[in-house]
């Protein structure tokens, strides 16, 4: 049986003024019903690029995206509107996601009624059961969004995305809008829905200790390339690209005993415009050196850990 | 006491809007110590930003209103002061970052020239002075001296928040209010500014009023914490006592929603329920609606801040009980 | 659960606009405004009952008379009532309001949409269009379409109409363009929903605000142009009545009778100012993130 979500080598370039923006560069990966994918990385990596590109809210410059084996790459209107009700996505401002003139039932019950299979009637009970399944009230049908709280606006966003019954939800950044006790509302919320339906996500977020606790495998993404995907425990015992390390050292640690040693890159984020063949974290990285000009090849050193590294394998034998 | 550079006492301000009366915040007490880091912690419209604001007042008065309480600041009344006094205080002795670096700064002024302009404002000092304080405070946060005479738009999230950060200290000041003032940087450039602002602190001796919602950034600068919750502080004590021996219902939960990353849990244990409308707050205490272990006691009378150990309070009817 | 489903909307609908005016009565400015036009619009309907003469029943026996209980504004020089006059003007002048916001509102409406949902090159064509029609001052340009049409009140008002064309339209592109980039739009592109249920639903009802704002003000400026072309024997023509003729038939007289002059100008300066309020009040009842 194939995989729920096949993505190859994707590629995703813009032409700015001041030449071509590599935002999403040869990205691969596969994802089964049911798991959760982690895209983590920060600002500007390309990680909800990659996520609008699956979904088509952009168009891809190169690669292929397989949805239960069936090509939709580059889908024609009627593959596309089949595929869309398949895959989902929820967004990370539970502000600006929702249409500030349209009531909660309004918002639901909006892809029912664009998908056209239901009565009148059918849809207003199918909103209402959405309504009750992502824990809204149903005093709040005929609220508006900005007459609710952020936790309450995600339930909306999280009820649109599940009206479809998708297979595959692309979540950017669901909870990183949210106070740390609504969000761990909506991720209990997220993990259960997951349960009952088998769905699968692909978790985009730059919360790293949010990331860890959702996913099944992570990816780490730097300046639009995957230099790093891992199971998610051996991604945090084992990180082992320089990148990864010094990203996970950065995370602060609600614990005042634990003070772990730090690794403070130099530097910033280098542009993703016209890069360079090589490595791109080169710059910042304390273990470069001139193979690192050379273009990485994604190796695969222990089972199902992939990294991007020529100096991988040295520094664990140092290590060693 | 004599070491307080800063005490709050009993502050309570309100918003009036058309429609209603907001209680932002109601009846805190905060003492800053010489040289301490306090982390101010709480949710969003829980109050923190607004008691930053009142110590520098520049609340918008209306729509805000100071009901009561008083602010010493170096044991002076700050809410006696005229808006001249003020202006003298402000900048010059506490110095305030705000969470987003994109629009603290002048785009269209050279970053170097306002640094300048703000320790020649506050210190009477001729400009090649300033400059070359300027130059050295561009150095202390980070930034090669160098990119003196470049513009705002040229500088990445990160260095815009340190060019910031230099531009509050440029003067000295006795206290630094940081209202999140990492939470719009990335990870790796967060752990960059949390570092440079450890070690400044330690430098230069100045107080910081940390305001954050993080509670890793708490413990990783933070001499003591103060949990604010619906405008009060419902737990106060050292960064110590806070992390090992949280005390109040609300603390722990917090403690509990976050998502560890050492768990095996199936599930976080979120606190149910929201925060209470600031314009109709319960009657007793503020979070016997959402608090797990609440009894009827809870909601009839506000609770007093009780001392479970030395310097650690709590406001909980509970924490007797339960130690 | 099941209800039918009419009812909850209709009580939907209800709130909406219940919200809006509840924000709209708080603003006394504009209520005073919107009372002041509902009185003018009144008074054009019913100009036949109210106008104690026909406006053109000329009395040479009684040119220039003093206000009086006949008169009670006095007469002008063919000894025609002018509070009479002033009457029967005020539906040229709300005619010219109107229907001249309703011509250059629906074409750069569509315009402005076009341009600023499909961007690309249509929405440069558009702009460079819109570039050179405004390099053209304004009123010269309503005088030449006036003048080339033959002076009469209707020519005036599609003249006004089709030159005030690019506020609307730059107006309604630029708020496209700012709801354009909302993540609700890629929302609903992600549930499957076409083009133009886009634009009808998602982007005009968030993007209309502002255009509601400015064309309600843009009433007051329609009125003045109106005028302007009037005065200049451009709009309405003798015997029919308009504030700006009437100002210009006693440009001649001002010295002497100062008042026939003052009248009218009046008029303009408050249904202008009316128009202008109340799109100040609208901006604000409109918006519900204002409201705190």
């Amino acid at each position: 049986m194939p995989a729920l979500l096949e993505v190859k080598h994707l590629k995703k370039y813009f032409k700015t003024g001041g030449g071509l923006l590599h935002a999403v560069d040869d990205i691969t990966f596969t994802l089964e019903k049911g798991r959760t994918l982690g895209v983590v990385g920060e600002s500007g990596c390309g990680k909800t690029t990659l996520g609008r590109i699956i979904l088509h809210l952009l168009d891809l410059t190169d690669g292929q995206i397989l949805f239960e084996g069936k090509d939709i790459s580059n889908p024609s209107k009627k593959e596309l509107v089949k595929a869309r009700e398949q895959m989902q996505i929820i967004f990370q401002d539970p502000y600006s996601s929702l249409n500030p003139r349209m009531s909660v039932s309004e918002t639901i019950m909006e892809p029912l009624i664009l998908q056209g299979k239901l009565t009148k009637d059918e849809i207003m009970e199918e909103t209402g059961n959405l309504m009750d399944i992502v824990g809204l009230a149903e005093r709040f049908k005929n609220s508006y969004p900005h007459e609710l709280d952020g936790g309450r606006r995600q339930r909306i966003g999280v009820a649109r995305a599940l009206a479809l019954n998708p297979k595959f939800i692309v979540c950017d950044e669901p909870v990183s809008a949210l106070d740390v006790s609504i969000q761990a509302q909506i991720i209990n919320l997220m993990l259960d829905l997951q349960e009952e339906r088998g769905l699968a996500y692909m978790f985009v977020t730059h919360d790293l200790s949010v990331v860890k606790y959702i996913s099944d495998d992570i990816m780490v993404m730097y300046l639009g390339q995957m230099v790093e995907k891992a199971p998610s425990d051996e991604l945090f015992s084992h990180p082992m690209h320089p990148y990864t390390q010094a990203l996970l050292s950065a995370i602060p640690v609600p614990n005042i005993h634990n003070k772990k040693q730090r690794i403070i890159m130099q530097g910033e984020l280098t542009s993703p415009i016209n890069p360079k063949p090589g490595c791109r974290f080169m710059d910042r990285c304390r273990y470069a050196s001139p193979e690192c000009s050379e273009p990485q090849v994604l190796e695969e050193p222990l089972p199902n850990h992939f990294v991007a590294c020529c100096k991988s394998n040295q520094k664990e034998e140092e290590e060693k | 006491m004599a070491d307080n550079i800063l005490e709050i006492h009993e502050l309570a301000v309100e918003y009036h809007t058309d429609e209603a009366v907001i209680h932002a915040v109601n009846g805190v007490y905060l003492n800053v110590r010489q040289g301490e880091t306090i982390g101010l912690v709480g949710e969003t419209g829980a109050g923190k930003t607004t008691v930053a604001r009142s110590i520098m007042r520049i609340l918008q008065t209306p729509p805000a209103k100071f009901r009561g309480g008083s602010i010493f600041f170096q044991g002076q009344d700050i809410m006696t002061l005229s808006e001249k006094q003020m202006r003298k205080i402000r900048g010059d002795k506490i110095a305030m970052i705000f969470q987003d670096p994109m629009t603290a700064l002048n785009p269209i002024e050279r970053v170097g020239y306002q640094i300048a302009e703000a320790i020649a404002l506050h210190d009477k000092v001729t400009r090649a002075e300033s400059e070359k304080r300027a130059c050295d405070m561009l150095e202390t946060v980070g930034i090669p001296a160098g990119r003196y005479k470049e513009f705002p738009h040229q500088f990445s999230g990160g260095m815009k928040q340190r060019v910031v950060i230099a531009m509050a200290l440029a003067c000295n000041p006795i206290l630094l209010l940081a209202d999140e003032p990492t939470t719009a940087l990335d990870v790796t450039i967060q752990a960059q500014v949390l570092d440079m602002m450890h070690s400044l602190k330690e430098k230069l001796g100045t107080s910081v009023v940390m305001i954050t919602h993080d509670l890793g950034i708490v413990a990783e600068i933070c001499d003591s914490v103060a949990v604010v919750y619906a405008g009060e502080i419902v737990e106060y004590g050292t960064a110590e006592h806070i992390f090992d021996h949280p005390a109040h219902p609300y603390t722990v939960g917090l403690f509990n929603s976050l998502p560890k990353l050492d768990s095996t849990e199936p599930r976080l244990k979120p606190i149910k329920g929201l925060m209470p409308d600031p314009t109709s707050l319960p009657q007793g205490c503020k979070f016997y609606e959402r608090c797990p272990d609440a009894s009827e006691a809870c909601s009839a009378g506000v609770p007093a801040a009780v001392e479970v150990s030395p310097g650690h309070q709590v406001k909980c009817f509970l924490t007797g009980v339960n130690s | 659960m099941r209800k039918p489903v009419t009812k909850p909307e209709q009580k939907r609908k209800k709130s909406k606009f219940g919200d809006i005016w509840r924000r709209l009565k708080k603003n006394k400015a504009a209520m005073i405004s919107l009372f002041i036009i509902t009185l003018i619009i009144l008074v054009a309907v019913f100009a036949d009952i109210i106008a104690p003469y026909p406006y053109e029943q000329q009395d040479y026996s009684a040119t220039y008379v003093s206000p009086s209980l006949q008169h009670p504004l006095g007469t002008d020089k063919l000894g025609r009532d002018t509070f009479s006059r002033l009457i029967y003007g005020t539906r040229q002048s709300i005619q010219l309001g109107i229907v001249a916001i309703a011509i250059s509102t629906t074409i750069g409406i569509t315009i402005g949409a076009i341009a600023g949902y499909y961007g690309g090159w249509t929405d440069n064509l558009v702009m460079r269009g819109l570039d050179i029609y405004q390099s053209i001052p304004m009123f010269l340009l309503c005088v030449t379409l006036a003048a080339l049409m033959g002076p009469s009140l209707k020519n005036a008002i599609i003249a006004i109409g089709i030159s005030m064309v690019p506020i609307p339209a730059r107006m309604m592109r630029a708020s496209i363009l700012s709801v354009r980039e909302m993540e609700y739009i890629e929302a609903a592109k992600a549930i499957n929903a076409k083009n133009l249920r886009i634009i009808l639903k998602h982007i005009i009802p968030n993007a209309i605000s502002p255009l509601i704002v400015s064309t309600t003000m843009s009433i007051g400026m329609n009125i003045l142009a109106g005028a302007q072309l009037s005065f200049i024997g451009l709009g309405a023509q003798p015997p029919l009545p308009e504030w700006g003729t009437m100002i210009s038939d006693a440009r001649n007289v001002m010295r002497d009778h100062g008042e026939l002059a003052l009248y009218p100008g009046v008029c303009i300066m408050i249904t202008v100012l009316a128009f202008n309020l109340l799109g100040d009040g609208l901006r604000d009842a409109l918006d519900p993130r204002l409201k705190n």
